[in-house]
């Protein structure tokens, strides 16, 4: 008996021990992200919006290490290897594109890092493939495109033209799109990736007699189609995901954006003092407005500084659990982690407004409300 | 069906000629100086740019066009004096490295200057909207506008090669480098000219490109691509060649994106015909470059090598 109490009391003093050891124990972050490129936009504004989050923190014993992926598969996985062998890292973040995800995800968790993903959620990650170790502090891929399926039915639009570029979240976002949509397709077309002349699209989508068009294009193509499709007099009405009409690509598409609806899972309008604050202080900081990629680093960086304030990253599991709990401020408002770790979350419909001479979108409705992924049924962890 | 063919059958041929104002320049540096230039789209992407700057900055399209001739021509003196005439001595391998290291520095350098998001810039308000085409299908004036100064692009250097003296010296050059030096030609100033020329019509090419897509960082490569197939298929140094393969080009492409998915949706189910048409219209012109050199190893207008 006296010997259990000297043991309880052993313990006891080892984990109070391990517990300021673990303040005291840096964590090192090591973020992969697209930096430079035609898709550098994107990385830059997850970089810059969880950095901003880590500098209000003012956390000393968090550490980040940034490299620029250049959005091609071998180069991430270098850049990943390098960071967990000779730096050490113990999480690793930042990737934006879906085919870097897949090269660089499972191997990093087979070795027993956690990864929190600013954007890209491939479904391989979401189903069978989930992992105790993997996070979506975004979204799961489909998402918003399930979203702006279930508002076209919403609006009653029964003959939608549907158009995406042909690689996996191309094809991914058409049956996304289609799992909410019950009226019927009156046309359906894969682009090439990084296509620049919608021509030929769109006078198939003129003569296609469609009452919409969902089209998902992120970056420069949406750019382009958006230009061109105002160019060629079609007035079809356009429904996109957040991705193709964007805060970072409204300024090149200009006036030709306005009015178009597109669903997303945060806007810099979403009414609560966590995102107030911080469109404030991110415009204050960097002098333009965040996009969406810059609210999930705010929120993937929050997230993790919330997980350090409860539990030490060497310690898997709890750091796991507090991972899990996400006990922090969201700009999207609440959030929650479903069973496989991707959000579960309000999807609004946005439209594309101009405040004073600055295009940027405002939310007119909920597209769906707590959505829950597909593929969260098929996890087992 | 009518009207949507004949929509598709000008796009193919606008693309085309938008792909000619690139081929041209290229063919004209290859053929003349024998320089693989990779650096020709940053070129390009120069010239969007300044077009996109100069426009915002006055109102005026017009003086962004003319900025962007002159800053595509300014930066190929440039390059051309600073770096590329100490490659045309060494072999192809050195001038392929050189000149994608150039790329590397455009690139960056202009996200330095301008940073990563894409620039605004639209049509002129003079060729905005739309004319009705025979059968009734609306056309974009600006496209129509880009076919028409792409021919007189080709009209011009037709012209500038066939009938004038710098012509005569550029064919001249392509055929013996060191026998018109010889004559008492500074080969060097017709080097600088040729290569500015080849370089203003990159910049004019990414003006108007930038008006229909966006001006960003990297915009140059893929065009690139596209105009080394151009070459490649034409003959390298033929400027007939170029405009002949550019229009082939263009339409194989236009017409594969819209009539390969039909003609398979007649043999298998709807979302696969969609899904391997696409793909496979991706492959054609390259399907093109490919039967083109096999039945004529030197492109269709080349020198016979």
């Amino acid at each position: 008996m006296k010997g259990n109490k000297a043991t309880v009391a052993a313990v006891a003093i080892a984990a109070l021990m391990t517990a300021t050891v673990a303040q005291a124990e840096p964590v090192k972050v090591g973020m992969i992200t697209t930096l430079s490129g035609g898709g550098a936009g994107l990385g830059i504004d997850a970089r810059d919006g969880f950095m901003l989050a880590v500098k209000q923190a003012g956390n000393s014993d968090l550490e980040v290490v940034i490299e620029d992926d250049q959005q091609k598969p071998d180069i991430a996985v270098q850049l990943a290897d390098k960071m967990i062998q000779s730096e050490k890292v113990d999480i690793l973040t930042g990737i934006i594109w879906s085919n870097l995800a897949m090269a660089v995800v499972p191997s990093a968790i087979a070795q027993d890092k956690f990864y929190l993903s600013v954007n890209a959620a491939p479904s391989q990650l979401a189903g069978k493939g989930c992992n105790k170790n993997y996070f979506s502090v975004s979204y799961q891929n489909d998402n918003l495109h399930e979203a702006a399926g279930g508002y076209a039915s919403s609006q009653g639009y029964s003959k939608t033209f549907v158009m995406a570029p042909n690689y996996p979240a191309g094809t991914d976002s058409i049956a996304g799109f289609k799992r909410f949509y019950y009226g019927d397709i009156s046309g359906e077309v894969y682009t090439k990736l990084g296509q620049t002349d919608y021509a030929a699209e769109i006078a198939q989508i003129r003569a296609s007699g469609a009452d919409s068009v969902f089209f998902f294009l992120p970056g420069g193509m949406g750019i382009a189609f958006m230009k061109q499709y105002a160019q060629s007099g079609v007035d079809i009405p356009l429904i996109g995901p957040a991705f193709s009409l964007d805060q970072g690509i409204l300024g090149a598409i200009g006036d030709a954006a306005l009015g178009i609806k597109n669903t997303s899972n945060w806007s810099k309008d979403i009414d609560n003092a966590t995102n107030k604050a911080f469109v404030e202080t991110f415009q204050a900081e960097y002098g333009r407005l965040p996009s969406i990629y810059a609210s999930y680093g705010f929120d993937t960086a929050n997230l993790l500084l919330s997980a350090m304030e409860k539990a030490d990253v060497k310690d898997q599991d709890a750091f796991r659990e507090a991972l899990r709990a996400a006990d922090f401020n969201s700009v999207r408002g609440k959030f929650i982690f479903g069973a496989n770790h991707h959000p579960i979350q309000d999807i609004y419909v946005r439209e594309v407004v101009k405040e004073g001479d600055v295009l940027t979108n405002k939310i007119v409705g909920m597209a769906i409300a707590d959505h829950v992924d597909a593929y969260a049924s098929e996890c087992t962890m | 069906m009518f009207s949507l063919f004949l929509e598709q059958m000008l796009n193919g041929f606008q693309s085309g000629v938008m792909l000619f104002l690139m081929a041209s320049g290229l063919t004209l540096v290859f053929g003349v100086m024998g320089l693989i230039n990779l650096a020709h789209g940053s070129l390009y992407m120069v010239g969007a740019f300044a077009c996109a700057v100069v426009a915002a900055w006055t109102g005026s399209f017009w003086l962004g066009l003319v900025a962007s001739l002159m800053a595509a021509a300014l930066a190929g003196v440039l390059v051309e004096i600073l770096v590329i005439r100490r490659l045309y001595r060494r072999d192809h391998l050195d001038q392929v490295l050189a000149t994608f290291a150039l790329i590397l520095i455009f690139s960056e350098g202009t996200r330095w200057i301008f940073g990563s998001f894409p620039l605004f810039l639209n049509v002129p308000d003079l060729l905005a909207g739309t004319v009705i085409l025979p059968g009734g299908a609306q056309y974009p004036i600006f496209r129509l506008a880009i076919i028409a100064a792409g021919l007189l692009v080709a009209a011009g250097l037709f012209l500038l090669i066939g009938k004038t003296r710098l012509g005569t010296r550029i064919r001249a050059g392509e055929a013996d480098r060191e026998m018109i030096a010889a004559l008492g030609i500074n080969i060097d100033r017709l080097y600088t000219v040729v290569f500015a020329l080849g370089a203003a019509l990159a910049g004019l090419a990414g003006a108007f490109v930038g008006t229909t897509q966006s001006v960003q960082v990297g915009m140059g490569e893929p065009v690139l691509i596209l105009a080394f197939v151009v070459i490649v298929i034409g003959g390298i140094g033929s400027i007939k060649g170029a405009l002949i393969g550019s229009i082939l080009v263009g339409f194989t492409d236009t017409m594969g994106r819209f009539l390969l998915p039909l003609a398979l949706s007649t043999v298998t189910d709807a979302s696969s015909a969609t899904s391997i048409g696409s793909a496979l219209a991706s492959m054609l012109i390259y399907i093109l470059m490919a039967l083109v050199l096999f039945l004529r190893p030197s492109g269709l207008f080349g020198a016979k090598a």
